[in-house]
This record gives C-alpha cells, structure tokens and sequence, in this order.
C-alpha cells in the first residue's frame, strides 16, 4: 500500500453534504475487475454533460463548466474539501480507488460514513475529520484564494494553513502506523495466526454447529 | 457492572486477539461473496500466493449483474447480453471453482440477492458474526447476528485470516412500540426512523430494534428494518432472538441439525440485550405515529408521510440543509411545496434486498389483486429476491396476480434497485421503487427515485400516482 506522511497540494471544494458513493463512482463503472481505471470516471454524473459508460473514451466528452472540480483554478487538486456524511451508502471500494487515481491524497470533512472512511486507509488515502466551523473556514479561505494549498503532516497530525493556522486532528493509532510505513494489514494479522488459531479451538467448543461440515 | 447488549455479546464472543491500541482481530463466522466487490479481492489473494483460511465459510452467488428476463437467463451465464457483465460473473464462477467455494451460480434455484439467500438457506445464523463486500449486509442482523458492510480490501483480508480488523462501535437502540397501523409496514417504520435521525444519525453505532413492534414483527419484516440501519448511517443494525427468529431457522438447508440444533437454540437464546444493558443513545418511536413513508429527494432521510407537501427551501435555517432541499428537488423535477400525491410515475420496481421476499411479494400482489397498471405507468416489475422466493410465490399463484395486472414477472437478481443489469430507469423518469437508496443516477441516469413499501408501490402502479394505500 502506498504511505502517507506530509503532503501539501491544491485544495479543491466538494461542497454538499450526503456525498454517497454511487455519486463517487456511478455503478456502471463498477462492472471491472481491475482496480485501477476509475479515476477518469471519478463524480461522472457531476463532471460530464453526457452519460459515462465503461469502454467509452473520456477524452472528449463535453465537460459540465459549472462543476468546480473542472475550474481551471481546482486542476490539480489533492486534498478534497468536503461536507458532512461524505461517502455514504455503498460499500464499494471503488470509491477511493477513484479518488485515488484522480489524484485526492486527503479528504477533509465534518463526518464521514464509516465504511467510506476505512476503505480510505486501505488505498493510502487520509481523511480527517475537522469541525463543521474549522471546515468553514477553510471553504471560505479556499473560495478567496486561488491556488489555495494546506499541508498536512500525519506524524504530527496537523493541517497547516497559508495563513500559518495550525489545526489539530485525531486518527486511530493502528491505522495511523500502518499508512505512516504503507503496511499491508494482511501479513500483519498473519503474524497473529496463533491467536486466531487458539481461538477457533475455543469457538469451536462454544459453538459447534459452525464447524459442522 | 452493567449488563451487556446484544452487540456487546456478539463482539465479546467473536474477539481472536484484543490489541493494545483498542482494535481487535474480530473472527469471523460467514462471509457471502458477490461478483462486483470480489474479483479484486481474488486478484489480490493470487498475487500474494495466499490461500482462503477456511473456505467452507464462503458462499457466493451472483446478483448484482445478472439479467432478469427469462429470454435471457435462460442460457445461463453465457446469456448475459453485456459484456462486461458476463465476464465479472464468469470471474465469480472460476475464483469459486478454483478455490472450493460454494457458489449458487446464476441458474442454479438457490441463486438470488445475497442478502436474500443467506437467512433463506440458514446460511446466516444467529450468533454469527457475516461480512459481505456490500453494505447492506446489515441485512442479517435481524438474525440475531452481528453482519456488516465491508469494502474489497476487507474482503481479501478476510478471505485470507478470517478476521476483520475492527474497532468497537456504540450502542443505540431504537425502540419502537405499538401496534402499526393497517397498511403500514416495516419499511415505513425504517423510513420513519431514517427520517427521524437521519443518514448520518447511526455513523459510528451498532442499532439493535426493539420494543414491542419489532418483537411482534415477522424474520422478513426485521431483514427489511436491518437491511436499511446502513441508511441511517450504522454498519449494523440487528434484533434479538426470539421464538419467531428460531422458528425461521429451524430446518433450513445450514441450521443446525440434532444434537447442535439443541446446543445452539440454547445459546441463542441468550442473545438478547441484558435488562440492565446500558446503551449510548436510545431513540423511541411510537408505532402508532408512523404512516406509510415516500421519500421525495435523493437522500433517505428525505422521507415524509404520504399525506405531506414537499418541503420549501426557504422554510429552512440551516444553509446546507436549504442547499440540499433546492438541489434535491431540482434533481426531482418537484415544486416546493407540491403534494406528495401529485407525484406521476413512469416506473414501479418491486424487488431488491430490501422488498423482494415472499411477504413482500405477498403484500404487493394483495393490493393489484383484480386490478390493472394505469396506462401512464410504463412498466411495473416484480423481481423476487431468489429462485427460492419464485417458486414459492409462483406456488401461490402471486406471478399470475402481477401478470394479470400489467406487471412483469422476472427472475431472482438486485435489478433495478442499483442498475447495473438492463433494468434501469430513463433520464427524468420517476420510480416507486422499493429499494433502499434514492441517491442521484442510482436507479439509472438522471433517473428519480421514490422509496416506499412493497403494497405503496402496487398501489401506485395501478394509480398511476402516490396513493395512501390505507384508502385505496
């Protein structure tokens, strides 16, 4: 998995609340079974005047101008700016795949829905999550500043603004650790195949009917 | 020391190894695969050189992209018109075979939804702890069972260790008591809570549904409540055990049989919230309150009785509640203000992991029973949740009630409920649907979504706009 430690970059505005996943990445792209592709179909609904398809050239289609993610000054966007609730309803990790690929290193919101937000971690995506007055604050700051670029440092877990305002976040420390050195969680958990192993021996004492072949 | 909750329960039993900074390798009992979320996972798993820690936990069955004519169904697999479609189910069909997993692949009779299959075959049990690449899987916790929503890593992490890192959530309990009135039914009480606490209102809980309502509710009744505790936000969403969930297990194809039928309803039993059980946040409805519910915008929590007016933008304080209010109904194609029942639609969709039970279908059919779709509708179809629930609804004659009525009768799959096979709506067209997710483009592009019961649904299609069915 790719690590995360400091990264500053554009800050571009995903200003609703209710972000829900198909939003993200609408089903039809859902079909492949890579897990790379996505990022040109990141927000289709909302990027492209027409209907995307898979297989369909991106190059070319008619871009929505009033979508602010295509506004000259948002190209190059890395940290996502967002609102309350963002990447609700479906499970599909396709979701920070495309982000991922569009080039969002962090989210920033109020909240987040809770598969959305591990799903982040596992695709070496940070979120974090501000208050709703802090968010403000760096929408507005973002709206008067062209080229309006945060740094966030996940050792120290700070966000650092141009004006030299340093807010302050919470990340889990596990989750913390394995996106500092990009763990693979898997070899991780191998290592305690004993435990889960002297488990099972338990569970299957409690619970026999489950190992019933 | 306080007593336990359910969830308290379920977590406790299932924790393989507790970690100093509060996660835990939580095991896990029954994971259900499907074709969209896995193929990714298998890659992963190949190019590791890892192999599943115990297979014979995994069930899979395609759902997601499969055809639901029975022109198309009929040669199988090799049927399926879309490409793309094809291969992600072929994908299914050869991790399965390669690995030894057991697929109901897609003409097999026990093939259907995930989360229709898994309770229907005893597949998911109470006491279990179920994980599927796909957030409705909270679906099972009706079960007594603590069955959440996991992305594709997640999956492959499973597959490989039989555990999910995790971390413990809270505890709420909605509490609903009463009787519910005629033609109202537990998708409008799970819409009613949703409108209550909103999408987010669960983010970070595990809902438990108690009081009196869900005590006298039906297994499929409860699958609908749990199925739907993802739109409100929580990963979970469950019900005690009671007589009614051990007489819906007994005797089907993976319960328990015997000797360990005995030992399990034993430890069932005790899986019920403690008397003393504290949970961090309660929410109490009364049942009798709750009318039947259509959702007008493109968010769950935009839910109103059907007697309501659309809500206006300007009544509202919150500056992004207003936004959402005039984006959603401008989506819509709706006035502010506008009657509920003034809503025309093109489509009805009957089905989905939600709806698409044998009851469901029951409800539906007793409603369009001797009637015929209105005109302006143009398609209503009625999809049901697995090859198992058609035959039992074909047994009773409900296909001919559907058919007889204008509607269609397809075969098992998710359908329309996110699209992804032909069944979609046309930009601007409206849906009663009785699916779980009104978001933008979920039924299809630019299509709009109302979220109702299965006999709202009926009744809308045979008036060719929202009726209270209470009165129809």
């Amino acid at each position: 998995m790719k690590s995360f430690t400091t990264h500053s970059g554009i800050v571009g505005p995903m200003d609703r609340v209710n972000v829900d996943t198909d939003l993200i990445i609408p089903k039809q792209f859902l079909k492949s079974i890579q897990r790379s592709g996505f990022g040109p179909n990141l927000f289709d609904e909302l990027r492209y005047l027409d209907k995307g398809e898979p297989g369909k050239p991106n190059e070319g289609r008619p871009l929505n101008p009033e979508f602010p993610l295509n506004f000259p000054r948002y190209q190059n966007t890395s940290v996502l700016l967002a609102r309350d609730n963002f990447g609700c309803g479906s499970s599909r990790e396709h979701a920070p795949w495309a982000l991922d690929e569009f080039g969002i290193r962090s989210i920033i919101a109020p909240s987040f829905a809770d598969i959305f937000y591990n799903n982040c971690f596992k695709n070496g995506i940070l979120p974090i999550v501000l208050s709703a007055e802090d968010v403000d604050t760096l929408f507005k700051e973002m709206y008067d500043n062209e080229g309006y670029q945060l740094t966030i440092d996940l050792p120290e877990q700070t966000i650092t603004a141009p004006s030299g305002k340093v807010y302050m976040f919470e990340v889990d420390a596990f989750r913390k650790h394995c996106l500092l050195n990009g763990l693979d969680d898997i070899e991780l958990t191998l290592q305690e195949a004993d435990s889960i192993k002297a488990f099972e021996e338990k569970h299957k004492n409690a619970a026999p009917w489950l190992f019933a072949s | 020391m306080a007593g336990k909750t359910l969830y308290d329960k379920l977590w406790d039993s299932h924790i393989a190894s507790q970690r100093d900074d509060g996660s835990v390798l939580l095991y896990i009992d029954r994971h259900i695969v499907h074709e969209v979320t896995s193929p990714q996972a298998f890659e992963g798993l190949r190019i590791a050189g890892r192999k599943p820690w115990r297979a014979e936990t995994v069930i899979a069955t395609p759902d997601h992209n499969v055809p639901t004519t029975t022109k198309e169904r009929l040669s199988g697999v090799e049927g399926i018109e879309d490409p793309v479609s094809q291969i992600q189910v072929k994908t299914l069909d050869s991790n399965c075979d390669e690995l030894g997993i057991t697929e109901f692949k897609i003409n097999d009779p026990r093939q259907g939804i995930v989360h229709v299959v898994g309770p229907e075959t005893g597949a998911c049990l109470p006491g279990m702890t179920i994980v599927c690449g796909d957030s409705h899987t909270s679906t099972n916790g009706a079960m007594g069972a603590l069955a959440m929503g996991i992305g594709t890593s997640e999956v492959e992490h499973v597959l490989a260790t039989q555990c999910l890192i995790s971390k413990k959530m809270k505890n709420m309990l909605v509490k609903v008591d009463g009787d519910l009135g005629k033609g109202v039914t537990p998708k409008d009480v799970v819409l009613a809570v949703i409108g209550k606490i909103g999408t987010a209102g669960g983010t970070g809980y595990a809902i438990e549904f108690g009081g009196s309502t869900f005590r006298n509710m039906s297994m499929e009744g409860r699958l609908t409540v749990c199925n739907m505790a993802i739109e409100a936000g929580a990963r979970a969403g469950m019900v005690a055990v009671d007589d009614i969930t051990l007489e819906y297990v007994k005797g089907r194809t993976f319960a328990p049989k015997g000797e360990h039928w005995d030992l399990a309803e034993k430890a069932w039993r005790n899986l019920v919230s403690d008397d003393d059980a504290v949970f961090d946040k309660v929410i109490e409805i009364n049942a009798e309150d709750i009318e039947p519910q259509v959702t007008w915008g493109t968010s769950p929590e935009m839910v109103l009785p059907v007697h309501g007016n659309v809500p206006d933008p300007l009544a509202e304080n919150d500056s992004s509640k207003k936004a959402a209010i005039e984006r959603a109904l401008q989506y819509m194609g709706l006035n502010a203000g506008q009657s509920i029942k003034d809503i025309k639609l093109d489509r009805v969709f009957i089905g989905s992991c939600t709806n698409s039970r044998i009851e469901d279908l029951r409800a539906a059919a007793a409603v369009v029973k001797g009637k015929k779709k209105a005109d302006s509708v143009r398609e209503a179809i009625v999809v049901p949740g697995s090859g198992a629930v058609k035959v039992q609804a074909e047994k009773e004659g409900l296909h001919e009630i559907f058919t007889a009525a204008g509607m269609e009768w397809r075969e098992p799959g998710c359908s329309m409920c996110l699209a992804m096979n032909a069944d979609k709506l046309e930009q601007g067209e409206h849906c009663a649907s009785t699916s779980n997710r009104n978001f933008e483009g979920r039924q299809g592009f630019g299509g709009r979504t109302h979220l109702v019961s299965p006999a709202m649904a009926a009744a809308a299609a045979i008036a060719g706009h929202f009726v209270d069915v209470r009165e129809f």
